[in-house]
């Protein structure tokens, strides 16, 4: 990362201790520890904050208020103000549409103006995006996920990644996260997640060669061995990944705007005051209204002045 | 006899319209913060409004300092007499072509309703609107007593009085002996009155 200057490898930040490599989001965070940490003192650098401080801006006009905002804000939220800046990210898999052919057996690709795959016989359709907007939600670095054990509610798309955090909790901040959607394989009457066979022989019900969910995802429960009702349907799924990589310099990073603003980017982060967003909307009508009234009062004691004194005149 | 008398020292016009640009720019940054008037975008009015308001309380203590020492301060001491004849003249006489019921020189030079205002102005607004703005600069301090959405929501209600201020001020100010006669004494510091003849005056 970033060639022409620090020219870091990924184990720079990914330390490990005993085959135990840092960074992963699942049920424990990738980092607990959010301040300088010296290798001597704390294999663990994994956080921006590892290396640069909680206060990490200075030496500009409003370097102490970034630097009040870092307890609640995750760098990455600035600091990545669009993902997938240049090359384009996945963001739609829908394997509903997989399994179709040409000419009999032959396979469907198709390539959209990114010149990435939008249709692939073994895949679906695919959909991908550059210089997209993150997702923004309150995290404290633990995501729990959807098992395929669990029951789900498939009458709206379900959301596989369960983040944890929110406004009330000091160790939670905003961060950013990539939203993947797609449309997946699952069993309708069990209402659970399953997991199809994918490659194998013909004939083993992989997917792959054999083109039938149904064959399929028996055959992947009986492997992992799980109850399977032979029925399936394809439900909508949606995954937030937290972005930690592309990381943009001062420069390139968000303006107050970009959040500060009736419309910001943080609009549906609700339940906090956030100036420049919020603001009490019967406060400033009454504010307004009174200062009106003053104008008006005053504008109509200044008419009554001119009139009264041109009487006065005229008799 | 009309005499024509220094009424505001250099010190004075310069602490009034220094006063009165930066509470016209605090109120146009801070109610671009607020989200309100889109003239500048949120960073720069944030940065200019936090400077702007350093100005103005560095003004202020000044003008304190210039209060206490000069004895001016007795200026603004709240009065009730003839406030009454003053409500009556801005709201009847004053259409009559009647004459101001307080006379005006220069250890007089504010009308009861002027020192009630004042008086309130300095020892009540002021105060609240640094207070606020402080707490609202200052977040941390808050802890977990106070909201800040309720600090911005004080200081807001602050800024209204402000600007409420300002235009009762400015139209007041048109009341002279003509329209822009207290404008011009505000500027070169001389305003005319009327003396009683045969009273030495100092």
């Amino acid at each position: 990362m970033d060639a022409k200057g620090l020219n870091f490898s990924c184990t720079r930040c990914h330390t490990e201790n005993g085959h135990q490599v840092e960074g992963r989001y699942y049920s424990t965070p990738a980092t607990t520890n959010h301040s300088l940490a010296m290798p001597v003192d704390s294999p663990s650098r994994i956080a921006c904050e590892s290396c640069h401080s909680a206060h990490p801006h200075k030496d500009r006009k409003n370097s102490t208020i970034l630097n009040n905002h870092t307890a609640r804000i995750a760098c990455e939220t600035c600091h990545v103000p669009l993902l997938a800046r240049k090359k384009p990210t996945l963001v739609w898999w829908d394997w509903s549409t997989a399994g179709k052919f040409k000419e009999g057996h032959k396979y469907i690709v198709k390539k959209d103006a990114l010149g990435k795959v939008s249709y692939h016989t073994k895949k679906g359709d695919l959909g991908w995006a550059k210089n997209i907007q993150p997702e923004y939600a309150w995290f404290n670095g633990v995501i729990t996920h959807v098992l395929a054990t669990d029951k789900i509610d498939d009458s709206k798309p379900v959301r596989l990644t369960i983040l944890h955090g929110d406004k009330n909790d000091p160790h939670s901040k905003i961060t950013p996260f990539k939203m993947m959607r797609g449309k997946q394989v699952y069993d309708p009457v069990n209402k659970t997640l399953v997991v199809p066979k994918l490659f194998g022989p013909k004939g083993s019900g992989a997917y792959w060669k054999d083109f039938d969910w149904q064959k399929s995802v028996a055959a992947g429960q009986q492997a992992v061995h799980r109850k399977f009702s032979g029925k399936v349907g394809f439900v909508e799924t949606e995954y937030l990944r937290p972005v930690a990589h592309m990381i943009s310099p001062a420069e390139d990073a968000l303006s107050c705007e970009s959040c500060h603003s009736r419309n910001g980017r943080l609009k549906k982060l609700t339940g906090f005051y956030m100036p420049g967003r919020d603001h009490s909307k019967r406060l400033d009508r009454i504010g307004w209204l009174s200062c009106l009234t003053l104008l008006v009062l005053a504008g109509l004691h200044g008419v009554g002045r001119i009139i009264t004194s041109k009487g006065r005149r005229n008799s | 006899m009309k005499e024509k008398k220094l009424f505001y020292t250099r010190f004075e016009r310069f602490w009034h319209w220094a006063q009165a640009l930066l509470i016209i720019l605090l109120l146009i940054t801070g109610f671009a913060v607020h989200g309100t008037l889109p003239l500048l975008p949120f960073g720069k009015a944030v940065l200019l409004h936090n400077q702007l308001a350093w100005l103005l309380i560095g003004l202020t203590v000044f003008a304190i300092f210039w209060h206490l020492t000069t004895g001016q301060w007795k200026q603004y001491t709240p009065t009730l007499e003839k406030a009454a004849e003053m409500v009556c003249y801005y709201s009847r006489d004053i259409f009559k072509g009647c004459e101001h019921p307080v006379k005006k020189d220069v250890d007089r030079k504010l009308n009861p309703l002027q020192r009630i205002t004042y008086f309130l102005l300095k020892v009540v607004l002021f105060p609240f609107q640094v207070i606020t703005g402080l707490l609202y600069m200052y977040p941390d301090s808050l802890g977990k007593s106070m909201d800040i959405g309720t600090i911005a929501s004080l200081h807001t209600i602050g800024a209204f009085a402000f600007l409420g201020f300002l235009i009762v001020h400015v139209y007041l100010a048109t009341t002279g002996e003509t329209v822009w006669s207290h404008f011009k004494a505000m500027i070169t510091g001389w305003e005319e009155i009327e003396v009683e003849e045969g009273i030495e005056q100092i």
